[in-house]
């Protein structure tokens, strides 16, 4: 089997000497060594992404996040209640693979880790969250946004960010709310979506509610990922003619999807999209701006109006990489472990799980209520509705965090 | 009877297995490599024994696991009686492919790229319908508990694994001692002079396809309860048919031991090559092909038939 | 519901990216014509083709259809030095384990990229890749097109060179009677890798033709492994015009099976067709041997 990973390796070697050392610093813990001796340890926190495989943009890019955490807590003094004590980052590939990435937990297990954040795709938690919670590691979901996730009873399983649910009962209304602004022009959607955990439950959800609204959906279309050729679901949307066409799906087929659109001179009223894979994302507007111009998304943001969050934004872009939404969400993750270490002043994993489930977290800078986890979701976190105008990404709704007016139907 | 008395002794040694390794890793490696070994044993009754190079192994795996999932998920069956009615139903795949491709007399490439078509359709069926799950797959519950065929640890599985194991060991040890063996054994070597001898071409094959579909559908259900979670490319992708063959080729087509003997050798080298080269996505597997490759090139018998020149009748490849 | 009105646009899609399809199974029906072995490696071979095509235009900034005159050549290069130094002498002649050793090769070819280039996908981005011909009935992507005028072009070339060269000939000579070859002077295994390498070469002008529509990925080759096997019996092994024609049918079968039945189910026609073709009709449509 394939137990890979790249970058910063995780070799046999390692893990086995970390084991020895885990084991050792265990003991002399059991002898009574002095506390200072001890707190120089750093913190051993699992950072698992699908950085190859057909999700590996995103994974490369949640890798990249949760790194800059590291980085910035670390700079900044590590976690001061555990002496200073710094985070060492195992990173490890899930290949985009969920068997692949339970493997790599119970690597993390024998490595002895307090923690483990990341897994980005929502078929990838839902095997990871799984294999941590038989040995009550504490997980930290970065986004998979599978509801089923929070849902299997797992106390050890933490999401910061919202679920499909929560996007779904965002993006229902708000269109609602668009649409009448307008005259209600949209009467009928098709709904595209990847195949897997995310696109099928987010797909779902949206065929329940959207009646409710006055728009009729003419048909549901899956595909898998990756998928090569979108020229046969564009000629069934050509055919419908749905008022809009809502995708739900990852970055590369997302842009087929937009592209094949375009090429084929496929134009409804509006691209709206709940968590689109790549409607709101830079690199998408950057290269493609004929086929991004107007698409409209309702997806994990910032907070503009938080300096952290723009601070950030600089920090990635000069790393060369686009500040998509794996970038903060990861960053934030991470910042959420580190709050509830500093709260646990301790390594072990039980009292980490106590300290995420009473998280009361306020140091974040997204569009989000207080922190509160209720059976492992962060019952504070909200959706905002985005749409590309300009070459740029504007929020526009809420507006308390908006920065722009929605411009809806599309442009002829 | 040196076999039977080889095999009752290996699994002997096998048993204390947990109590003296304490790593959970190298436990792990213990599992997987028992694993690996039953899975190459039941392709090694098809292949080895029969002479019928199936590439779509994966076919009867996922059958099985997709059964495991499923009932227990929609009917509520009891993972236990689940295992078992899996494997009747990797029985039953074994007998379609098996009845449509040696009825219209496929055989060699033919009889290995229908059986990877075969694979191919299930695994294109599993990913389309719902009640497999579809793109999302199927999860099951965790909910430790030795009737719940979950284990809290390592032991557990490895005991069960080992119970396989002997299961993979004693359909072997019957082919090598029954007629029906002799006559498998005889058609592989010449399918032609078989049938002159008035032997049941069809059927030989039939039966043989059938029990290594059980087996390879046994093998599923374990996977799913170590994993708890399948879909379509884990239960029916390429990559159970190739790990199901290359154990024998490597370890000794043929052989009762080659299948576990290639496991260990193929875990092995995953892990040195692992510490050696650092880990890289792909790397373990290029060594793999290789290895297939170079074993093919010039170790056609296998580790068994290297060790054969050296330890005589115990590791002798039968008739 | 599937109206009329995308029927036949979605018939011409299949039959372009069939003729595509049919380009990657000539070489392997030649292949198996000559040297009777079932290269699973061919998948494999088409990937490294792409990323070959990839890296010209990445790094070179070659447009894919200019680098057909670098890629034919050098995957000409690879299949003759495969078959000649590898196959050849790892397979012992004998059919199972030529078999076991071109998969095994597959499976070193397949991660060595996934080890080199990682597993993102490769796209390009050229000036005409989603410029469309308008035919009245339906829009065809340009680089479809292109493909298919180059598919018949090349299974046209193939067909001559088979049989009006002396290279041709010998080649056919020793697919019939590899005994009487040799005795008439005839050097078996440079033939055989030269037939081998022509088969591979037709990837590297597959490569080119592909990926324009397509992209590059480690493990892109497998989808297209299955689908030329499919094509390769249902046209017949060792018949061009069989392997076009196989190649047609398969892409307007995967292509309607798409629409009617969505992306995923859809392409259960095309192994439906593999395994009807294997048990009633293993000759295929134009084939000779059984």
């Amino acid at each position: 089997m394939s137990l890979g990973n790249r970058g910063y390796s995780l070799s046999r070697r390692r893990f086995l000497t970390s084991t020895a050392v885990g084991g050792l610093a265990v003991a002399s813990g059991a002898i009574g060594m002095p506390y200072v001796a001890r707190a120089a340890t750093p913190v051993k926190v699992g950072i698992i992404h699908p950085v190859t495989g057909g999700v590996s943009y995103s994974g490369t890019q949640g890798r990249a996040g949760a790194m800059m955490a590291v980085d910035d807590i670390n700079a900044a003094g590590g976690i001061k209640s555990l002496g200073g004590a710094k985070i060492d980052a195992l990173l490890t590939d899930a290949q985009s693979k969920a068997d692949v990435a339970a493997s790599e937990i119970e690597k993390y297990n024998d490595a002895g880790v307090s923690a483990v954040v990341g897994g980005y795709a929502s078929f990838i938690c839902l095997a990871t969250t799984q294999a941590a919670a038989k040995h009550g590691i504490p997980y930290v979901v970065d986004v998979g946004t599978d509801d089923r996730i929070v849902k299997a009873g797992l106390k050890n399983t933490f999401r910061f960010s919202p679920g499909y649910g929560v996007f779904v009962d965002t993006a229902v209304p708000t269109l609602d709310q668009i649409n009448s602004a307008a005259g209600k022009p949209v009467k009928t959607a098709i709904i595209v979506h990847e195949d897997k955990a995310f696109g099928t439950g987010t797909a779902k959800l949206l065929q329940e509610k959207l009646p409710g609204i006055g728009v009729k959906v003419l048909d549901v279309i899956a595909h898998p990922t990756p998928n090569l050729d979108f020229n046969n679901i564009v000629l069934r949307i050509k055919a419908a003619k749905p008022d809009i066409v809502i995708p739900a799906d990852y970055y590369n087929e997302y842009v087929l999807l937009a592209r094949t659109m375009l090429q084929q001179k496929v134009r409804p009223k509006a691209i709206y999209s709940v968590l689109g894979g790549a409607a709101s994302q830079y690199k998408f507007v950057h290269d493609f701006p004929e086929a991004a111009a107007y698409i409209m998304d309702c997806n994990h943001w910032y907070n503009p109006h938080k300096e952290a969050a723009q601070t950030l934004r600089k920090k990635t872009q000069a790393k060369g990489l686009y500040y998509t939404y794996e970038v903060f969400l990861n960053y934030e993750a991470v910042m959420l472990l580190a709050d509830a270490l500093e709260r646990a002043a301790s390594t072990d994993r039980a009292k980490i799980i106590d300290a995420l489930a009473s998280s009361e977290w306020s140091g974040h800078f997204m569009p989000y209520g207080p922190t509160k986890f209720v059976n492992g979701q962060n019952t504070g976190a909200r959706a905002v509705n985005l749409q590309v105008q300009n070459n740029d990404i504007k929020v526009i709704l809420p507006p308390e965090f908006a920065n722009a007016k929605p411009i809806f139907p599309m442009p002829a | 009877m040196k076999s039977a008395v080889a095999i009752v002794v290996l699994l002997l040694v096998l048993i204390p297995v947990p109590w003296l390794v304490r790593s959970g890793f190298w436990l792990n490696f213990a599992v997987l490599s028992l694993y690996y070994g039953f899975l190459g044993q039941s392709w090694n009754i098809l292949g080895g024994y029969g002479g019928q190079y199936s590439f779509g192994h994966a076919a009867f795996f996922g059958t099985g696991a997709y059964a495991g999932a499923v009932l227990q998920l929609r009917f509520g069956v009891n993972p236990w009686l689940a295992l078992v009615l899996a494997g009747v139903a990797g029985g039953v795949v074994g007998a379609v492919v098996g009845g449509l491709s040696f009825r219209y007399g496929l055989r060699g490439s033919y009889f290995a790229l229908i059986t990877l078509a075969f694979a191919e359709v299930l695994r294109i069926l599993a990913d389309s319908l719902g009640f497999t799950g579809a793109g999302v797959g199927l999860q099951i519950p965790l909910h430790p508990a030795a009737t719940n065929f979950q284990f809290a640890g390592k032991p557990g599985f490895y005991f069960t694994m080992l119970v396989l194991t002997a299961l993979g060991f004693a359909s072997v040890w019957y082919i090598e001692h029954s007629r029906f063996g002799a006559r498998l054994m005889a058609v592989r070597d010449s399918e032609d002079a078989a049938h002159a001898l008035g032997i049941n071409v069809y059927r030989v094959k039939l039966a043989a396809i059938i029990l290594s579909g059980v087996l390879m559908a046994l093998g599923g259900v374990f996977y799913l309860q170590y994993f708890l979670y399948i879909d379509s490319d884990i239960a029916y992708g390429p990559a159970v048919s190739i790990a199901a063959l290359l154990a024998p080729i490597v370890g000794g087509l043929g052989t009762m031991f080659g299948p576990l003997l290639g496991a260990v050798a193929l875990q092995l080298l995953n892990e040195i090559s692992e510490s050696a080269i650092g880990s890289a996505p792909g790397l373990n597997l290029v060594l793999y092909g290789a290895v297939l490759v170079l074993i093919i090139a010039f170790l056609p018998e296998g580790i068994a038939g290297l060790m054969r020149l050296r330890l005589g009748p115990w590791r002798r490849r039968a008739a | 519901m599937v109206e009329a009105a995308i029927i036949v646009p979605a018939i011409l899609n299949g039959l372009t990216t069939g003729a595509v399809y049919a380009l990657v199974a000539l070489g392997l029906t030649l292949i198996y014509g000559v040297l009777h072995i079932i290269n699973f490696a061919h998948g494999a071979l088409l990937m490294v083709a792409l990323y070959g095509v990839y890296f010209l235009y990445a790094l070179a900034g070659i447009d894919p259809y200019l680098a057909l005159p670098v890629m034919v050549p050098a995957m000409f290069a690879l299949g003759y030095v495969l078959q000649r130094y590898v196959i050849g002498r790892a397979g012992h002649g004998k059919d199972e384990n030529v078999m076991l050793v071109t998969l095994g090769l597959s499976i070193v070819i397949e991660n060595l990229a996934l080890y080199l280039w990682s597993s993102d996908t490769r796209t390009i981005e050229t000036a005409y890749g989603f410029s469309t011909v308008d035919l009245g009935v339906a829009l065809i992507a340009v680089p479809k097109a292109i493909a298919f005028v180059g598919a018949l072009t090349v299974t046209a070339l193939l067909w001559a060179v088979m049989r009006w060269t002396d290279l041709g000939k010998a080649i056919r000579a020793l697919a019939r009677e590899r005994r009487g070859a040799q005795l008439v002077g005839i050097n078996v295994e440079h033939l055989y890798a030269m037939s081998f390498g022509i088969g591979i070469a037709c990837l590297g002008a597959a490569a080119c033709l592909l990926l324009p529509s397509y992209y590059a990925s480690p493990h892109i080759g497998r989808a297209f492994v299955l689908i030329a096997f499919t094509i390769v019996v249902l046209g017949g092994m060792g018949s061009f015009v069989g392997a076009l024609v196989g190649g047609l049918i398969i892409g307007v079968t995967e292509s309607l099976g798409g629409l009617f039945f969505g992306e995923s189910l859809g392409k259960i026609g095309v192994f439906i067709i593999f395994i009807v073709v294997l048990l009633f009709r293993p000759t295929g449509l134009f084939g000779q041997r059984a």
